[in-house]
């Protein structure tokens, strides 16, 4: 078959390092190609030496058997190419139909934008994949999953017919990663090709027709995935074992640290999000919260972290009721957070790291002295243990947190609220987006904090995750929770058919 | 360590270089020889008055700018430095007049009242936007309409002293509330300095920069107050209230820009009057963007454009080119600088990204030539077995 896309000894120099090393990619015309490597291999430099976000030093690429240099993604999209990034490019403030054609608008005689049109056009290319949203929805009210939807069509819409996906598993449930398999063997049926970075090896199986692996910056080998398993894969990547998500030997004791009581919250529009969650959640327990992107989850966590007001309900921690406690005194009392989104909710990017590390202990000891006074020697020597026990990798703990990497970024959070004086823990997605030496790390963390009597409340969309970690877990749908389950007996695809309302548990049993 | 100076020092050079050369070029267009104008400039503009000078016009820009700073780091774009000034010296102006203390203390009590009344009017638009949502930016601009054109003016008519002149001025403040000159400080290092009064208020904007540094860089506030300017989000995630860190930073802002009309009035006029100086607050904001927001960078750039200011009378003096052409220039600065600032940071952040990068790339390296020393150990262990 002919190659959509040959990359030949791409060479792309950093000062003092080498992102890629003369890596060689072959992507055949209508297949679905992964590319697997753990953070940092230089998979996201490739893909961006493709899309023509950076040139690259050395190598050449030939798109449809014609040698080609971008300098612009501009040049890439004209030859067809589309790419969806890991960190969706969207405006909140704008319809699902605006964002469609922001930059490419189909216009009328006079400059007038063929509104009606698009949205038939999009309409149309929603049907022809299975790729459903309202054309008129605001961006900022949509999921994850929708958002990325809008993302692919967004693509679809200037033509592309060779896909770029950036990890576009890493935010979804099962079922929506089904789903987004489903839209991606029907891109691929129509004449599609996909190129598609994962680390999910159950997934690259899958999908893909042939797979890349990128190590270190170079490509180690070119596979079918009827020739290997995820082992041999894992084995590719890092060299070693697939660690797993597995506690042992109960550490829950029956003194409860938080509690809430039907707990009641609104969204942002005003309409019930959560409607009374009750749960309790005891010292050295690890309470997992499943459930589909959208149910009340995202809500829940803001309401524990008192950004988020209760309409009714309880919430309380140690028995006492923080009605009217910001988040501020929720910290002080003993709350630690991993927010699902690092860069909205986690991090200060221009910030050196000692400072993030200081961010949400700020009030607390020993970074300030009398309530007032920053501590700087304190926050550095903090940090430095932290990027020490994290494996966080960086040159110093001034560097600014955009220079890291996401997984390294994602190290850095967990490890500063980890080493917190904490009662409880709400992790939202701990591993989102990190490779598996960093992931086992986290996982290794938790089980710590855990036999040492921490609280844990921790909502992923890893569901292996979930069933290998919690001591017990809960299932959110439509902002109630509607089972309990115990993690030794269900599993992913058990626990998927609760969380899509597939399942039901019955009152008696 | 000279890598960082280089990246402090290379915008700003770049930008006086650029805004020499688009200033000869306009230069030429008018009829003027360049090398003249600026060689004139530089003979007058070096000499030790036009420096004590340049001091005075610089000492409210720099409050000016950090009033203006100060919103910035919480990324809010206080355009009513101008409005709060001017308020804030008509009602200190009036209040100093009105009263009569022990020197010291009279002094205090006007600046303290200046602070308030600075605080006050950007407090309303701070409330405006934490209540109302209004964009600081709109009602910052309508703020400073109402007090220029409206408060001060009927003010002014209210308070006037009628006298035999034909001025329209408040009473004059008591000898007891004036600031006396610092020429007998400079005088320990330099000539006698004629014909120029360094404004004793110089010493309250150094306070105010390093209150400002220690304030911004080494308190919880001021932390709280950068890291909802850098994101918001985060910040509220961390524990910080958005909406008070907003009031907060618009009611220190306000405070310091109350300060702007002061050296003037404690240092010269003593009184408020028609000819008070105007557009010290819009100025401040090309000077907080000139001096990126640091306590040291908005002293220099309070310095520069102050330079520029008072070095410039000489143009037009010996007719070597018009006046207007220093606000040229200090346009084509600040333009200048801006795009400067930007290129250099995104050559910075490129540099620390690829750092980082690299001992990402090194961690590796260890951690592999460490697994493949444990498996070359297993195999051994394995054969003898």
């Amino acid at each position: 078959m002919a190659s959509a896309v040959l990359l030949e000894g791409i060479t792309k120099r950093f000062p003092g390092v080498i992102a890629n090393d003369g890596v060689n990619l072959d992507v055949a015309a209508g297949e679905i190609h992964a590319i697997c490597g753990e953070n940092g291999a230089g998979k996201s430099t490739l893909m961006k030496i493709l899309y023509g976000m950076q040139p690259a030093d050395e190598g050449r690429m030939i798109v449809n058997g014609q040698e080609v240099v971008f300098s612009s993604p501009k040049e890439a999209i004209d030859l067809g190419i589309g790419m969806v990034h890991q960190h969706f490019m969207l405006a909140d403030n704008l319809t699902v139909l605006e964002n469609i054609i922001l930059g490419s608008e189909p216009t009328l005689s006079g400059g007038r934008i063929d509104f009606k049109g698009a949205r038939n056009h999009i309409i149309e290319v929603g049907k022809d994949y299975g790729l459903t949203v309202d054309p008129d929805d605001l961006v900022e009210k949509l999921e994850v999953g929708e958002r990325q939807r809008v993302e692919i069509i967004k693509v679809l819409f200037r033509g592309a017919k060779i896909l770029i996906l950036d990890e576009p598993t890493a935010v979804l449930v099962p079922q929506e990663v089904e789903e987004l398999f489903r839209n991606m063997r029907d891109l691929k049926a129509e004449g599609h090709t996909i190129i598609f970075i994962d680390h999910k090896l159950d997934e690259v199986l899958e999908i893909a027709d042939t797979i890349t692996v990128i190590r270190a910056g170079k490509t180690i080998d070119t596979v079918k995935p009827e020739d290997v398993t995820a082992r041999d894969l894992a084995e590719l990547m890092v060299g070693s074992e697939l660690p797993t998500p597995e506690t042992r030997e109960s550490t829950v004791t029956d003194h409860v640290v938080i509690e809430a009581i039907d707990a009641c919250a609104d969204d942002d529009t005003g309409s019930p999000k959560m409607r009374g969650v009750t749960m309790k959640v005891h010292q050295g327990e690890i309470l997992g919260i499943a459930g589909v992107e959208g149910n009340g989850q995202a809500e829940f966590v803001e309401a524990l972290m008192g950004m988020r007001p209760l309409t009714s309900g309880v919430i309380s921690i140690e028995g006492v009721r923080m009605k009217g406690w910001g988040t501020r005194q929720r910290r002080e009392a003993g709350m630690g957070y991993i927010p699902e989104d690092r860069t909205r909710r986690g991090l200060l990017a221009g910030f050196p790291l000692w400072e993030n590390a200081m961010l949400g202990h700020q009030s607390m000891e020993p970074f300030v002295s009398n309530g007032f006074w920053i501590q700087p020697e304190a926050g550095r020597e903090h940090t430095k243990k932290v990027v020490e026990q994290f494996d966080v990798r960086t040159p110093s703990v001034e560097v600014a947190a955009h220079a890291l990497s996401g997984g390294n970024q994602q190290k850095l959070i967990v490890g500063k609220e980890m080493s917190a004086n904490l009662k409880v823990l709400i992790a939202a997605h701990p591993t989102r987006g990190i490779d598996v030496g960093a992931q086992a790390a986290v996982w290794e963390e938790l089980r710590h904090a855990r036999a040492a009597g921490l609280a844990v409340i921790l909502i992923s969309a890893d569901l292996e995750e979930l069933i290998g970690l919690s001591d017990r877990l809960l299932v959110m749908l439509r902002g109630e929770i509607v089972a309990e389950l115990d993690p030794g007996d269900v599993t992913p695809r058990g626990l998927g058919a609760y969380m899509t309302g597939a399942a039901v548990q019955g009152g008696g049993s | 360590m000279r890598r960082k100076l280089f990246y402090v020092l290379a915008a700003p050079l770049a930008a006086v270089a650029v805004a020499l050369v688009i200033s000869s070029v306009v230069l030429l267009f008018a009829g003027s020889n360049p090398l003249t104008a600026y060689s004139n400039m530089w003979e007058f503009g070096t000499r030790l008055e036009t420096l004590m000078s340049t001091l005075n016009r610089a000492t409210p820009l720099y409050l000016s700018g950090v009033a203006v700073a100060i919103g910035f780091r919480m990324n809010l774009f206080n355009i009513g430095v101008e409005g709060q000034y001017i308020f804030a010296a008509i009602i200190a102006a009036k209040v100093g007049a009105e009263i009569n203390l022990p020197p010291v203390l009279h002094v205090s009590v006007i600046i303290l009242t200046a602070m308030v009344a600075g605080a006050f009017w950007s407090g309303i638009a701070g409330y405006l936007k934490v209540a109302r949502n209004v964009h600081e930016v709109i009602s910052t601009i309508m703020l400073n309409a109402i007090a220029v054109s409206g408060v001060v003016a009927y003010l002014l008519g209210v308070w006037d002293v009628p006298d035999e002149s034909l001025d329209t001025a408040l009473p004059t403040i008591p000898e007891s509330g004036w600031m006396p000159p610092l020429n007998n400080l400079f005088e320990i290092f330099t000539r006698e300095i004629r014909r120029v009064e360094v404004w004793g208020f110089l010493l309250v904007a150094i306070a105010v920069g390093i209150i400002y540094h220690f304030l911004i860089n080494r308190t919880r506030i001021g932390f709280d107050l950068r890291a909802s300017g850098e994101n918001p989000t985060a910040a509220e995630a961390s524990g910080t209230d958005p909406k008070k860190m907003i009031m907060a930073a618009m009611l220190l802002g306000g405070a310091v820009a109350g300060l702007v009309g002061l050296p003037e009035l404690l240092g010269d006029s003593h009184a408020y009057n028609l000819r008070f100086t105007r557009n010290l607050g819009f100025n401040g904001i090309a000077v907080a963007l000139l001096g990126r927001n640091h306590p040291v960078g908005i002293a220099i750039g309070a310095f520069v454009i102050g330079w520029l200011d008072r070095a410039s009378g000489v143009l037009e003096v010996r007719g070597d080119a018009p006046r207007e052409i220093v606000a040229i220039m200090t346009g084509v600065i600040i333009l200048a600088a801006v795009v400067a600032y930007a290129v250099v940071e995104r050559k910075r952040r490129e540099e620390e990204a690829a750092a980082a990068a690299a001992a990402t790339a090194e961690a590796k390296e260890r951690l592999e030539a460490q697994r493949a020393e444990e498996r070359q150990v297993g195999d051994t262990e394995g054969g003898g077995s």
